[in-house]
């Protein structure tokens, strides 16, 4: 057990495992932030009433939900990077990374987009009547009337793409980032064979702890700002 | 429709302005293609053999129909395990007994947590040190890591499923004088069955896209068969978007039956027949989390 215990602390001393988790939360920042501006506009194309809109953001959504995160990561890698020769910074590695917050970004924007429709088809047609049979005009009746409630609809299944978006952004390996959880669990592993399981509960647990208070807070939230019907 | 909830039926005025809008909206629409296009050609991309090397009798025969083939069988394995898998720890956590029920809910909540990805490398390597007697290491270990998630989201989509069944369903049961389990078992578990099929079918799309994480652990399915063939053909973009192509395809006709399956069992069960996201960990209780906190028996009976 002693042996165990030393083993661990030296795997401790030589790499840094918070180091790994900090790199996927900054990756699931920046994709998160992306996705939802990105997610957003996608949403507003798909549900405005102009058709070449709607037909282009419909063919967005259904390319890049059906095609695997790997692949796009894959791609930004070796076509993007290697084969088109572009680069973003001079840095490889903040290229690398930029690159994987990109590849997430796109894929997530289209669970983004569904998610918000989701939110809007929540809220019944009456409302929108009811606020156009007391005067209000469309813009007043998005703002006032529509968009609040669509918001909180959109709470639950967002809170879950946000959710999946952390666990995928240990896919950024595929874009060549070296320096997150999977690859880090990867060296860790070559490098004490031994302390196999316990390496693999230790990045596991540390998922554990990081997902479910996101699921709680978006459950609470969205049940505690729900539209009473 | 969501269109009919923010748009009124348009006047003239308003046509007016739809059709200039998507006039304008198009051609930016195109223009952006367009200029992906020119750069793309800029940079050679439009080089015959290149196309012509991605998707070549030699390329189908060679690479992607082999790789197909064990993303499908990864794929096949995989959603047979894990419905399997998400049954009993599905009915687990609905059971009676508190310590079955609190041990499902822990396996479920542990494997819907951890990133497929890290438990497939892991699998992998464990295997490769303990277990050489496995012949397919990477395979054992892609269809290992896709039955722990998905089979612990398919356990969610049956408690869910039961879940969201009327309270009536259970009091009923329980008022011809079934027993709580012989009511989960006879009365909510078939309904229940009958209304998550779409997202089980939604849940495919999401086990076929995660088989592609099989290629960072080296399991020749469909995308490493294409890198493997793009490194000797030189030409990534193109092959990678032949893969992309067969993927979607074949993604999109399982979205496209998920969402035939919900209308036409939404007549067939007293449950809700939603499609899942395709993404995630599918699970919306309407009402907060059920089973988790009683058995559906002490459930219908709390129901005053």
């Amino acid at each position: 057990m002693d042996d165990f215990f030393s083993g661990f602390a030296e795997l401790f001393a030589q790499y840094d495992v918070l180091a790994a988790f900090w790199v996927n939360i900054q990756l699931t920042f920046w994709a998160a932030l992306l996705s939802l501006v990105l997610g957003t506009v996608l949403a507003l194309m798909r549900i405005s009433p102009i058709a070449s809109l709607q037909w282009a953001g419909t063919a967005y959504v259904t390319i890049f939900r059906n095609t695997p995160l790997t692949i796009i990561l894959t791609f930004m890698y070796l076509v993007v990077f290697s084969q088109l020769g572009i680069t973003l910074t001079d840095d490889l590695n903040s290229t690398f990374f930029w690159f994987a917050v990109i590849g997430l970004s796109v894929y997530h924007a289209a669970f983004v987009c569904e998610a918000i429709r989701s939110g809007v088809n929540t809220v019944p047609v009456g409302q929108a009547e009811a606020a156009r049979a007391i005067g209000l005009s469309f813009l007043p009746a998005a703002r006032l009337v529509i968009l609040p409630q669509a918001f909180r609809g959109a709470i639950a299944p967002l809170g879950n793409t946000l959710i999946a978006l952390l666990k995928n952004s240990t896919v950024a390996v595929a874009a060549s980032v070296a320096t997150e959880t999977s690859s880090l669990m990867r060296t860790m592993i070559e490098f004490r064979p031994d302390l196999m399981v316990a390496i693999f509960l230790l990045f596991a647990v540390g998922y554990v702890i990081l997902v479910i208070p996101i699921g709680l807070g978006t459950t609470w939230l969205s049940q505690r700002l729900a539209v009473k019907r | 429709m969501s269109a009919s909830v923010l748009f009124d039926a348009q006047g003239p005025r308003g046509r007016a302005l739809s059709v200039a809008g998507n006039i304008a909206a198009a051609v930016a629409i195109v223009a952006g293609l367009g200029w992906v296009a020119v750069a793309l050609y800029d940079k050679g991309q439009f080089e015959s053999t290149l196309w012509e090397n991605a998707v070549s009798a030699e390329a189908w025969q060679y690479y992607y129909l082999p790789g197909l083939q064990n993303t499908l069988r990864s794929a096949a394995f995989a959603t047979v395990g894990a419905v399997l898998f998400g049954l009993v720890l599905g009915v687990g956590r609905l059971a009676h007994n508190r310590v079955v029920r609190w041990v499902s809910g822990v396996v479920v909540e542990f494997f819907r947590a951890v990133p497929v990805l890290l438990m497939m490398i892991f699998f992998y390597m464990f295997f490769s040190a303990q277990a050489q007697w496995i012949a397919d290491r990477p395979f054992a270990a892609v269809v290992l890591a896709l039955v722990l998630y998905n089979g612990s989201v398919i356990a969610e989509l049956v408690r869910a499923g039961v879940g969201n069944l009327p309270k009536g369903q259970g009091e009923a049961g329980l008022a011809i004088g079934l027993t709580p389990s012989q009511t989960l078992r006879s009365i909510q578990l078939p309904q229940a069955l009958v209304a998550m099929l779409p997202a089980m079918v939604s849940q495919l799309v999401v086990v076929l896209k995660d088989s592609a994480l099989g290629q960072i652990i080296l399991y020749s399915e469909l995308l490493r068969s294409a890198q493997i063939l793009s490194s000797k053909e030189q030409n990534p973009l193109q092959t990678l978007a032949v893969v992309a192509v067969v993927f979607i395809v074949i993604n999109w006709m399982l979205t496209t039956v998920a969402h035939r399956l919900a209308k036409l069992l939404s007549g067939r069960t007293a449950g809700s027949t939603a499609e899942g996201p395709g993404i995630g960990n599918p699970t919306i209780v309407p009402g907060g989390p059920v089973g988790g906190g009683a058995g559906p028996g002490a459930g219908a009976g709390a129901a005053v």
